[in-house]
């Protein structure tokens, strides 16, 4: 277990945006991860999309890691900033673009 | 009893919510695993206006919840979705 919890807590500490996801960004395999995957590349934010179907250690890891009990998990310079609902929410009310970019991350779709 | 009831027992218990709602959306992703037939209690939405949550950031507010739901995800529970809102805050529902 320690090996995915440094497995995660290396990709979360060296990437500015994480997605945790079931399936890729290019073909998400749940709708809550497509729905973070369309917000996400709706803002226009670079982001690594990690699989957790790939790896049950990985799958239950993340769980264990965020103490959250479900999938999608965004994280932002290695801050969790929530699940599907919250990113929706933040997205819908502009928080999650000024979080971003108060944080120096580039959103694109921002203008 | 079902996974709805005991929903919403243990957040009424724990929570005194003003409005609480526990709707069971499993038939809406019947067929995206074989194990989801959508006639269970596998995807549950949870809509929950409580003083408890004033002044506390949405993860908090989603920890709580979760927290209070906790043995159903132990007993299979797959998907949750959480409006949480304290009250005299804008709710879509």
């Amino acid at each position: 277990m320690s090996g995915i919890h440094d497995f995660i807590d290396n990709e979360v500490k060296n990437n500015d945006v994480v997605l945790f996801m079931k399936g890729t960004p290019q073909f998400p395999q749940c709708g809550f991860s497509g729905q973070v995957v369309q917000i996400l590349d709706y803002v226009g934010v670079d982001y690594k999309g990690i699989n957790v179907l790939a790896d049950a250690d990985l799958r239950q890891g993340i769980k264990d890691y965020s103490n959250w009990p479900t999938i999608p998990q965004l994280y932002v310079k290695g801050e969790f900033v929530g699940g599907c609902d919250i990113v929706r929410e933040m997205f819908q009310s502009g928080e999650l673009q000024t979080h971003l970019q108060g944080q120096g991350i580039a959103v694109k779709g921002a203008a | 009893m079902s996974v709805k009831s005991r929903i919403e027992y243990r957040l009424a218990q724990a929570l005194s919510p003003d409005r609480l709602e526990v709707i069971n959306e499993s038939h809406l992703h019947a067929g995206h695993q074989p194990a989801f037939d959508g006639g269970g209690e596998t995807h549950m939405r949870i809509r929950i206006v409580s003083a408890s949550f004033a002044g506390l950031s949405r993860v908090a507010r989603h920890r709580m919840v979760n927290e209070l739901v906790k043995p159903e995800f132990d007993a299979g529970l797959h998907a949750l979705a959480i409006e949480a809102a304290a009250p005299g805050e804008p709710v879509r529902w």
